[in-house]
C-alpha cells in the first residue's frame, strides 16, 4: 500500500517534468469539462453525406478534422521555433499562396474548371516547390541575414495575401470537379475525414526523417547553441535555412486541404489567423520558443487541443470574435506553466508528496 | 558596427517588399494608375488650361456637353479602396475603368488605399493637380473635413460613392450609396414570405460593426423580435469568412438542434455554410429542407440559385459609374443637383424566378 503511494508520488513529479504533460493535462481538463456539462459531446454516429458516402459526425470528428491541418503546420513550426528560437507568423498568407497556385494550376487561367487542365499531382508539386521557395525565402533571411524571425516573416505576413490574389489575376477560381473535394473532405467509402489521414501520413514522413537522419540532433544543437554548434562542425545557417523550407513543405500540404474544403479561394481570409494557432501548438506542447529542446510529438497533440478548445467554444456558442479572447487566457495560463520557475514547484510538490510517505 | 550593418539590411529588406508589395498590387490593380502616375504631371501643366476651359464651359453651359465630345476631356481623380478587398471592390472598380474612359469624355486617374491617410494625401495631390472631379469611396468616415473645403476652395468638385463620410453637406455634391438597411429588409421580407410554419434560423454574421453586417443584421433581428414563431437558432460572427461559417454551421449539426434557414450576410459564408450541411446529408436550396440565403451576388453565387442549391441572393449594387456618370451631366450642364444622397436600386434574386440573362447582369 504505502509502497504504491510511494511510486504515485514519484510518477506524478516524473510526469510533471514530462514534457508532454502540459498537453495532456489540457486534454484531459478540456475531455473533463465537456464530460460534466454535457456528455453528447463525445457522441459519435455514422450518417450519409448528399452524395450518399458514409460520413462520420460528431464534434469529436469535426476535431481530428481541423486539428488535422494544425498538427500539420505544428510539425514544420515545431522545427523552425527550436533551430531559429522565433516563429513563422507567415504561414496563413503562404497557404493563401499555395492555394491559389494549385487553383490557378488546375483551372489553367479560367474562373471555373470542370475538369483538371493539368494533373492533380502537378498542381500540388508546383504549390510545393512554391511555397519551399518562399519558406526559403523567410530561411535566408533569418538565416543568413540574422534578422529576426517575427520580423522577416512580417513581410510575407503583409505581402503574402497580395501575392496569392496576383497569382491568378484577382479571379476566384472554382474547380467544379468531385474529386477534388476528397482533400478536405471524404474519400468515397471512408468515412473517417481525409485531412486526419493526411496528417497521419506527415507524421510518418517526419517520423522516419528523425530516425534514419540527424535532423533531430541539428536542430537541437543550433537551438540550444548556434556557436559551439558551429564548432562541432554543424552549419547553423543551412539548419535554419532547412526548417524554414521544411515548413513551406508542410504549408503546401494545408493549402491543398484548405482549397479543397470548398474548392476555390478567398485570399483575404483563408487560413486567417492559423500561424497563431501553429504557434499556440507548439507552445502548448511545451517546447521552450526560445529554441533547443523540443518534441515533435506533444506539438502535434497540441495541436488537436487547440482544436478541442475552439470547437468546445463554438459549442457552448462563445461569440466566435471572442474566441482570441479565451485562446489568449490558455495562452496566459501555458506561459506561466511552462516557466522553469513553476516546473520546479510542481516537481517540487511531486518530490514532497513521495518523501513524506516515505517518512 | 554589426548591428548597424544589420539595422541597414533590414531596412534594405523592408524597403524591398514594400515594393514587391506595391508592385505586385499595381500590377493587379492596373497599369491606367501607373500611367495616370506618369502623365500627372503634363496634366498639372495642363490644370490651368482646362481650368480655365471650365470656366469657360460654366459660362456657356449649352456647350459643355458639346466640348466633351469635341475631345475636351473631363478630368476625374478616383480614390477608391483597394480592389483585391473582396468581390464586390473589384467589380466596382473595373465598372469605373471601364466606364471613366476618353471615349465616354473623361480622363481618369485612380488612386487606391484602405487607409484613411494615404487617401487623404491622394486627395490633396488630386486637388493640387487640378482635376475637375473628385470621386471619393473613403476609407474611414472621419478626417476629410479640411481637405474637402481645399477641394472646394480649389473649385474641385467632390462626388462621394459607396460610403458617406462625417463632414458638412455643402462640403460635396452629392453620394451614391448603397442602403444596407434596405438589403436586410428585403431579404427578410422575402423570408417572410414564404410561410413557414416556423423560421429557426442560423444567423451568419459579417465583421461585426461594419455597415453591411448592421443593415442585413437589423432587419432580422427585428423581425425575430416581432415575431414568436422566428427564432434564431444561433447567431455568430463568421466575420465573411467561409471556414469559420463552415464551423459554426457544422457546430450546430453537431449539436443536433434543428433548423430551416441559414440567413449568411454574404456569399462566402453561405457557401461554407452549405458545404458543412452537405457533409451532413441535409437537403438544402428549392424544395430541400433548408432556405440558404446569402448576399452580394457573386456571380457563382447566382449559378447556385439557377441551379436550386441556394434560395435567395442580395444584392450589394457595386456598378455606380452610371449614378455618378449622370450627376456629373447634371453638373456641367449647368443645373442643380436634386438629391444630395442617392440611393441605388437594389435587388434580390429568388432561386424560382432568377434567369440565366440574371446571372450574366448581376453577377460580380
Amino acid at each position: 500500500m504505502q509502497n504504491n503511494k510511494k511510486s504515485a508520488g514519484a510518477f506524478f513529479s516524473g510526469l510533471v517534468k514530462q514534457q508532454i504533460f502540459i498537453p495532456l493535462a489540457a486534454l484531459l481538463i478540456l475531455a473533463l469539462f465537456n464530460l460534466i456539462m454535457d456528455p453528447s459531446f463525445f457522441k459519435i454516429t455514422l450518417g450519409y453525406n448528399s452524395v450518399g458516402d458514409p460520413v462520420l459526425n460528431g464534434y469529436l470528428v469535426t476535431i481530428l478534422d481541423y486539428g488535422s491541418e494544425l498538427a500539420i503546420l505544428a510539425i514544420g513550426m515545431t522545427l523552425v521555433t527550436a533551430a531559429s528560437g522565433g516563429q513563422d507568423i507567415s504561414v496563413g498568407a503562404t497557404i493563401a499562396i499555395a492555394g491559389s497556385v494549385i487553383l490557378r494550376m488546375l483551372c489553367g487561367g479560367q474562373t471555373t474548371t470542370d475538369h483538371y487542365c493539368v494533373p492533380l499531382i502537378v498542381a500540388f508539386l508546383v504549390a510545393v516547390v512554391a511555397s519551399m521557395a518562399f519558406g526559403a525565402f523567410n530561411g535566408v533571411l533569418v538565416a543568413y541575414f540574422r534578422i529576426q524571425p517575427m520580423i522577416a516573416t512580417l513581410i510575407l505576413f503583409t505581402a503574402g495575401r497580395s501575392i496569392a490574389a496576383w497569382i491568378n489575376n484577382n479571379e476566384l477560381p472554382i474547380v467544379n470537379v468531385n474529386s477534388f473535394g476528397y482533400f478536405g473532405g471524404y474519400i468515397p467509402g471512408v468515412p473517417i475525414p481525409t485531412p486526419f489521414f493526411i496528417a497521419v501520413l506527415c507524421v510518418v514522413v517526419i517520423a522516419l526523417v528523425m530516425k534514419f537522419t540527424n535532423l533531430k540532433l541539428y536542430t537541437q544543437a543550433v537551438g540550444i547553441n548556434e556557436s559551439s554548434s558551429r564548432l562541432n562542425g554543424l552549419n547553423p545557417e543551412f539548419i535554419k535555412l532547412i526548417s524554414f523550407v521544411i515548413l513551406g513543405i508542410c504549408v503546401a500540404v494545408v493549402g491543398l486541404i484548405k482549397v479543397s474544403r470548398l474548392s476555390t479561394i478567398n485570399y483575404s481570409v483563408i487560413a486567417k489567423d492559423i500561424e497563431m494557432d501553429a504557434i499556440l501548438a507548439v507552445a502548448l506542447g511545451g517546447n521552450a520558443l526560445g529554441g533547443g529542446k523540443f518534441n515533435i510529438w506533444a506539438s502535434i497533440l497540441g495541436a488537436y487541443v487547440i482544436q478541442f478548445l475552439t470547437t468546445t467554444l463554438y459549442k457552448f456558442e462563445v461569440q466566435s470574435d471572442a474566441l482570441p479572447a479565451y485562446k489568449a487566457v490558455v495562452v496566459i495560463v501555458l506561459v506561466v506553466l511552462s516557466a522553469p520557475v513553476v516546473r520546479e514547484k510542481l516537481a517540487g510538490l511531486g518530490k514532497k508528496m513521495k518523501s513524506k510517505e516515505v517518512a | 558596427m554589426k548591428k548597424k550593418v544589420v539595422a541597414s539590411l533590414l531596412t534594405v529588406a523592408m524597403a524591398a517588399t514594400m515594393i514587391v508589395g506595391c508592385g505586385s498590387q499595381a500590377d493587379t490593380a492596373d497599369a491606367p494608375a501607373d500611367d495616370a502616375a506618369a502623365t500627372d504631371d503634363a496634366a498639372a501643366d495642363d490644370a490651368a488650361a482646362d481650368d480655365a476651359a471650365a470656366d469657360d464651359a460654366a459660362t456657356d453651359d449649352a456647350a459643355a456637353d458639346d466640348a466633351a465630345a469635341s475631345g475636351d476631356l473631363i478630368t476625374v481623380g478616383i480614390i477608391n479602396n483597394d480592389p483585391n478587398e473582396s468581390g464586390y471592390r473589384t467589380a466596382n472598380d473595373k465598372d469605373l475603368k471601364d466606364f471613366f474612359t476618353e471615349e465616354n469624355g473623361y480622363q481618369a486617374s485612380f488612386a487606391y488605399s484602405l487607409k484613411n491617410d494615404e487617401q487623404i494625401a491622394a486627395a490633396q495631390k488630386f486637388i493640387t493637380d487640378g482635376v475637375d472631379y473628385l470621386l471619393l469611396s473613403a476609407a474611414d468616415t472621419a478626417g476629410w473635413d479640411s481637405v474637402l473645403q481645399d477641394a472646394q476652395d480649389a473649385g474641385t468638385r467632390v462626388i462621394l460613392f459607396d460610403r458617406t463620410i462625417d463632414a458638412p453637406e455643402d462640403l460635396y455634391e452629392a453620394s451614391i450609396v448603397s442602403d444596407m438597411d434596405k438589403e436586410g429588409q428585403t431579404a427578410v421580407d422575402w423570408l417572410a414570405s414564404q410561410n413557414l410554419d416556423e423560421y429557426n434560423i442560423i444567423h451568419i454574421q459579417g465583421v461585426m460593426g461594419s455597415a453591411a453586417q448592421k443593415g442585413r443584421s437589423g432587419a432580422l433581428d427585428e423581425k425575430v423580435a416581432a415575431e414568436s414563431n422566428w427564432n434564431i437558432v444561433t447567431q455568430q460572427t463568421a466575420e465573411w469568412n467561409a471556414e469559420k461559417a463552415q464551423q459554426i454551421v457544422q457546430s450546430v449539426i453537431d449539436s443536433g438542434k434543428s433548423f430551416n434557414v441559414i440567413y449568411a450576410e454574404n456569399d462566402d459564408m453561405a457557401k461554407g455554410a452549405v458545404a458543412a450541411l452537405d457533409k451532413a446529408n441535409i437537403s438544402h436550396g428549392v424544395d430541400g429542407d433548408v432556405i440558404i440565403m446569402g448576399f452580394d451576388c457573386n456571380k457563382w453565387a447566382l449559378q447556385e440559385l439557377l441551379d436550386g442549391n441556394w434560395n435567395y441572393d442580395g444584392q450589394c449594387n457595386p456598378f455606380q459609374a452610371a449614378y455618378i456618370d449622370g450627376i456629373i451631366k447634371t453638373i456641367e450642364s449647368g443645373s442643380e443637383v436634386s438629391e444630395k444622397v442617392v440611393i441605388m436600386d437594389e435587388k434580390g434574386f429568388d432561386a424560382s424566378t432568377i434567369t440565366q440573362e440574371d446571372v450574366d447582369t448581376y453577377g460580380i
